[in-house]
């Protein structure tokens, strides 16, 4: 049997004391099937290694649809539920728009740049 | 500068992938004509989520159901028109997503959005026909 090809790296992750720094590798954020394993990537930092607090850090990003709403407020709640926390930054303003026109402005954390999101846990 | 009035009238397939390369041919048109990087995302947003609205809940990704576009580009406003062939819907019946017994929920944000980016956006017939425009914004706006 074929062996898979080795799947992408969609995440770039790195520990800073507790809590885990999260880059985009993708400019756009748009193919459901995309969004679904980035999905599944961030959910095994709470799930499966533990991770409480986690830092997303927009800064690569340049655009972004309604799809991977879905997946961060799930992850929102889903630290939530483990007394954990997710901060967003560094978010360019139209993709910020798109967090207000929604209000999940309103219910996710989000903080202009790195350094004040990981003063923010 | 703006110089080339675009306008197309095409047919695409179901699948998204087809949608992205158009979406691709309209950033195009719209760089241009000089329209801002603000205007572009704004419209490439709002074609991103009526297409995907057409594809995935219109045609239920149907290989014998298609998406017809038409688009002008001009140097005030961009115009597109699309429609599927599937039931359509009432856009009133469409839970505010923004409501608070809603705020969570994993899906329903695209017409918001659309509205939210577009100056103008009108459904037509049963609701399989969605027609939009974008005005330009002068160089220095926001």
């Amino acid at each position: 049997m074929a062996s898979q090809p080795p799947r992408r790296r969609r995440l770039e992750v790195e520990d800073i004391g507790d809590i885990a720094v999260v880059n985009f590798v993708d400019k756009k954020i748009l193919d459901e099937q995309n969004i679904q394993m980035i999905g599944d990537d961030l959910f095994r930092l709470v799930d499966e290694l533990g991770r409480r607090k986690i830092l997303l850090n927009f800064q690569n990003v340049e655009f972004m649809s309604s799809a991977a709403l879905g997946k961060l407020i799930a992850l929102h709640r889903k630290l939530q539920g483990v007394q954990g926390k997710l901060v967003l930054c560094k978010i360019a303003k139209d993709i910020l728009d798109v967090f207000k026109i929604t209000k999940l402005d309103k219910i996710l954390t989000i903080v202009a740049d790195e350094q004040t999101g990981l003063q923010s846990f | 500068m703006c110089v080339h009035h675009v306008s197309a009238d095409l047919t695409i397939p179901s699948d998204l992938g087809e949608a992205r390369l158009l979406e691709t041919r309209i950033v195009d048109a719209l760089g241009a004509n000089s329209y801002s990087e603000h205007d572009i995302f704004a419209i490439r947003l709002a074609i991103e989520e009526a297409l995907v609205n057409a594809i995935k809940h219109g045609n239920q990704f149907d290989p014998d159901k298609s998406v017809a576009v038409t688009f002008a580009v001009t140097c005030e406003r961009f115009e597109i028109k699309i429609v599927d062939e599937g039931p359509g819907f009432n856009p009133e019946d469409v839970p505010d997503p923004t409501a608070i017994e809603n705020i969570e929920r994993a899906c329903g944000r695209g017409l918001l959005l659309i509205r939210g980016f577009m100056s103008e956006v009108q459904y037509h017939g049963r609701g399989n026909i969605v027609t939009m425009c974008k005005l330009r914004t002068a160089n220095g706006e926001a």
